[in-house]
């Protein structure tokens, strides 16, 4: 029996994937999950997963282009290390996962078939079907259970995290969990603590994200002294299904596969889609962005499909802003193998079926590209160290953050089907870190002082007992506040972001914060009471809503899905040469001004006190590849990237000039 | 989005009776709910209105109901229950149909198969229990990296995608006639592990259902999955096994991913009396 022991909390790709690579490693986990670890978000993700591959290498393609994709996608916000290393580890995370049964759809001759995604050139994406993340998540859910049976991972599913154990030096000793059902609370004493929680979608109301990803796990930690990092960098997807109760996705596979986008040239033209002449129809990412096209990143797919609804009044549907995503020319049997299980979404939620009709689509909130901020440790070749404990481990000593809640990977704008990747591959590479950090430490689980655990467990049954009964006198409702939240953060802080709405929005977060924080509820029972644990979520939900607007307010740029057109940098307008190249220069001049004061991490530290975010800068390791404007679709895009090449060229003949 | 027909006479309201429970071994009991009519509605949003509202039909104050939900877009399976009678899962289950089947209104009803919690919401343990009974994984050595695994036919992948769509819902054995209701009551001084081992018994002798015979021959049909083929066998050879399927068909009719799991059965019943002739012989 092993004598060391790992809470893991959440039980989605990056929390699976970390308990069975603990678990192989001798560790005993328990692994803890508001939901049965099988119906976890991570079931939600369609399109697929990314890596270079046998195919794509002959064509050029190599580790070292899928790392770039990602940071220049990202618009170089991410600290590069550790990207590098999920890009040479992508791979080996795929061979794995083919090993461990996913049916990833093949070739004719039986080797895994790869699609292209968004922001790259290659086909690079494995895939099964349209539900890659269901198969990936299964898969992993098997291998669980396998270690359940044995013995190695307990599971504790219907439990609510509600917040770390620290001990007087600070050190995180396990957690405090709730159970969903009975409402016991009790502490889960370990060596080491794992967060993968996901994302904060909920936030916003509706989003992609499933009706668990309210974000609250993460602020827990944030409000236990977890730094929370690039707050403000969320992620809108650009095509899903409107609907009162989720905006459900549709994938960007619907693109690799050949899908495009269009609109009627006229506006709200009656004709019924088939009858519209290819004429009368505008491709306007295809126009616009000839080399990507449909596939372009999508932050600016999310900002073209907004734009041409919001101010050029393109709608398909007068009554509600969409557009088409047409896939009507692929053959059937194609469109079943490739993409069945989104369209069949499409089918089963619209009512109508996409292969005989275009999809009306619009953009909705989807990913959290910041999270909890954690170290890493970077190696000789500028990877990561393997086996470093700092690896993913939080500023709370012994506590580690993976997956979607942490703050690496995507930068300012994460790239189609990296997120399975980089929780995956989260999940397995921080197995042998954690494990050296239990062994540097002198005390372990079993010897904590039973007054730590008992603290902790009274502190949560305490704030459980006070939303019960604390509040009787006001008629606050949990669930109307959220929608309220939702439709401020909505409003103030997707696609389109000016300072004096978020200026706005922070003021109005923080009333309904004090309001939230005075709940009635009508069930006020000890048994499954949904309505409290809700409550809970909801109360935890504004230290995050409110690092995403002050983030968003104090970045006065544009970067990646954080869109501020007051500040945009404008396409060149001069036609003749000299001038134009002189228009280049300033361009240029501003990029790298602009960088040296924004090219930096949002850290948000949370005081408890106030009841808000206190904001400071981190620095990006961009030491692998130095950052070059981003400039698909610009005007004058050519010019601006011949001048850019030259100085990048300058620097590197004199090294010392080149520090940033 | 939903095709309307544009002359339809809307009602103004939804009545919605729900079948409620306050615990275990508690006595159900319905209360009516009526919430304004809104286009596009599906149970998961008359739900949550529920749940904001908190009130019924005549004005009582009451708790919102319980019930279990997640991604809403039907791949998870957590929002299974009863809507009009037919087990379904709640997300996709669209109030514009639904009121054509039925205008007076909708009747929400926990599963039938699986003890009640709490008002909808079931626990559905024993479901996960029986992919465990039939080792539903790939017995791979290690996590490390030994290379991809191997070159499998499009056909092979084409028939095993569907199978592992199953999402654990419950459906199947829902409507599965020879699936019975196990429900234990705990008893006095029994710890959560005592309860636990005395459940996976009762279980154990239980019908394993459709959901998991099929996943048995996912496995069987993978290169690597086929090495414990015997024991997954033995699984389904045994108590609860295969042989307890009365052939119904309930099963694949109500399946929302539309496995094909009569077919699963059929090529698990095969294999059943080769592995039991096999395994005479070895004797």
């Amino acid at each position: 029996m092993s004598n060391q022991r790992v809470v893991v909390v959440g039980g989605g790709l990056a929390g699976l994937a970390s308990a069975m690579k603990l678990a192989e490693l001798g560790v005993s986990v328990d692994l803890i999950s508001l939901t049965p670890v099988k119906r976890s978000h991570s079931v939600c993700a369609q399109g697929g997963i990314n890596s270079c591959n046998d195919q794509t290498r002959q064509l050029g393609d190599n580790e070292w282009k899928h790392f770039d994709d990602t940071v220049y996608g990202g618009d170089f916000l991410n600290h590069q290390p550790p990207v590098k290393e999920m890009a040479y580890w992508a791979p080996k995370v795929i061979d794995l996962m083919d090993r461990l049964g996913v049916p990833f759809n093949r070739t004719g001759e039986g080797f895994l078939d790869r699609r292209r995604f968004g922001g790259t050139l290659y086909k690079r994406t494995a895939f099964a079907g349209a539900t890659t993340g269901q198969q990936l998540l299964y898969a992993l859910d098997e291998q669980v259970r396998r270690r359940v049976a044995e013995g190695l991972i307990r599971k504790f599913e219907f439990w609510d995290f509600l917040g770390p154990i620290q001990d007087d030096n600070g050190r995180v000793r396990g957690v405090v969990a709730q159970d969903m059902v009975s409402m016991e609370i009790r502490a889960f004493p370990a060596d080491a603590a794992v967060v993968a929680t996901g994302g904060c979608g909920l936030v916003y109301g509706r989003s992609t994200m499933s009706v668990f990803c309210t974000g609250s796990a993460a602020s827990r930690c944030f409000q236990a002294g977890a730094k929370y990092g690039n707050g403000e960098f969320i992620q809108v997807h650009p095509t899903a299904i409107p609907g009162s109760d989720k905006l459900r996705l549709m994938s960007e596979s619907a693109r690799g596969e050949g899908g495009r986008v269009w609109v009627p040239r006229k506006p709200h033209d009656s004709r019924a889609p088939r009858d519209i002449p290819a004429s009368d129809r505008y491709y306007f990412l295809e126009e616009r962005y000839p080399e990507y096209g449909n596939l372009v990143p999508r932050d600016i797919a999310t900002r073209e499909i907004f734009d041409i609804c919001v101010n050029d009044g393109l709608s398909v549907d007068p009554e509600r802003m969409c557009v088409y995503l047409d896939l009507t020319h692929i053959p059937k049997a194609e469109l079943d193998r490739k993409l069945g299980g989104i369209l069949e979404i499409y089918e089963k939620f619209q009512g109508v079926d996409p292969r005989i009709e275009p999809m009306r689509i619009f953009p909705a909130v989807h990913y959290s590209m910041g999270g909890l901020w954690a170290d890493y440790v970077k190696s000789a070749d500028g990877g990561l160290e393997a086996g470093a404990p700092r690896n993913h481990m939080t500023n709370l000593e012994g506590l580690y953050a993976i997956g979607e809640c942490d703050y690496h990977y995507h930068g300012a704008n994460r790239l189609g089907a990296n997120s399975l990747l980089s929780c995956i591959f989260t999940g397995l590479f921080t197995g042998p870190s954690i494990v050296n950090y239990i062994d540097s430490q002198s005390g372990g689980h079993a010897d904590i002082e039973p007054s730590t655990l008992s603290a902790a467990v009274a502190k949560q049954q305490e704030r459980h007992d006070h939303l019960l009964t604390g509040n009787s006198g006001s008629d606050e409702n949990p669930y109307l506040i959220h929608q309220e939240l939702g439709d401020i953060m909505t409003r103030a802080a997707t696609v389109v972001r000016r300072n004096d709405q978020l200026s706005d929005a922070i003021e109005k977060v923080n009333d309904l914060h004090e309001r939230a924080m005075k709940v009635n509820l009508s069930d006020t029972g000890s048994w499954s009471n949904q309505n409290v644990i809700f409550a809970k979520s909801l109360q935890d939900m504004f230290p995050i809503a409110k690092s995403i607007l002050g983030g968003a307010l104090r970045r006065d740029e544009c970067r990646g899905a954080h869109f501020k057109p007051d500040f945009q940098k404008p396409s060149l307008t001069a036609e003749d040469p000299a001038e134009r190249r002189k228009q280049a220069e300033e361009w240029c001049d501003a990029f790298e001004k602009n960088n040296e004061k924004y090219l930096k991490s949002t850290i948000a530290d949370y005081d408890n006190a106030t009841m808000q975010p206190q904001f400071s800068y981190e620095d990006v390791d961009t030491s692998l590849q130095p950052p070059r404007p981003r400039l698909y679709g610009l005007v004058g895009a050519d010019i601006i990237e011949e001048v850019w090449k030259e100085r990048a060229e300058a620097k590197k003949q004199t090294p010392e000039m080149a520090s940033s | 989005m939903i095709a309307l027909d544009p002359d339809a006479n809307r009602p103004k309201f939804i009545n919605v009776r729900v079948k409620r429970q306050d615990g275990p071994g508690k006595e159900p009991y319905w209360q009516l709910f009526k919430i304004d009519y809104e286009p596009e509605l599906n149970v998961i949003t008359v739900l949550q209105r529920i749940a904001a509202l908190s009130e019924t039909s005549d004005g009582k104050k009451v708790t919102p109901v319980v019930w279990d939900c997640g991604c809403l877009e039907e791949v998870c399976g957590a929002c299974t229950m009863q809507i009009n009678g037919r087990v379904r899962q709640s997300c996709s289950a669209l109030v514009d149909q639904l009121l054509k089947d039925n205008a007076d209104e909708l009747v929400l009803e926990p599963m039938s198969k699986f003890p009640v919690l709490r008002d909808l919401m079931v626990d559905r343990s024993r479901l996960f229990n029986a992919l465990e009974k039939v080792k539903a994984w790939v017995p791979v050595d290690s996590y490390y990296n030994m290379g991809p695994g191997e070159r499998q036919l499009r056909a092979t992948q084409e028939q095993n995608y569907p199978l592992s769509q199953c999402m654990s819902c419950g459906c199947c054995v829902d409507a599965c006639p020879q699936y019975n209701k196990i429900e234990l009551a705990r008893k006095d001084g029994e710890t959560d592990e005592e309860f636990r081992r005395r459940e996976e018994k009762a279980w154990n002798e239980g019908f394993v259902g459709p959901h998991a015979i099929s996943q048995a021959v996912l496995f069987n049909n993978h290169p690597t999955g086929k090495s414990i083929s015997g024991e997954r066998m033995d699984a389904l050879t045994g108590p609860g096994g295969i042989q307890a399927c009365g052939n119904a068909q309930n099963c694949v009719a109500v399946c929302p991913k539309e496995i094909p799991l009569t077919t699963s059965i059929a090529r698990a019943g095969r294999a059943a009396t080769i592995h039991t002739i096999k395994k005479w012989f070895e004797k």
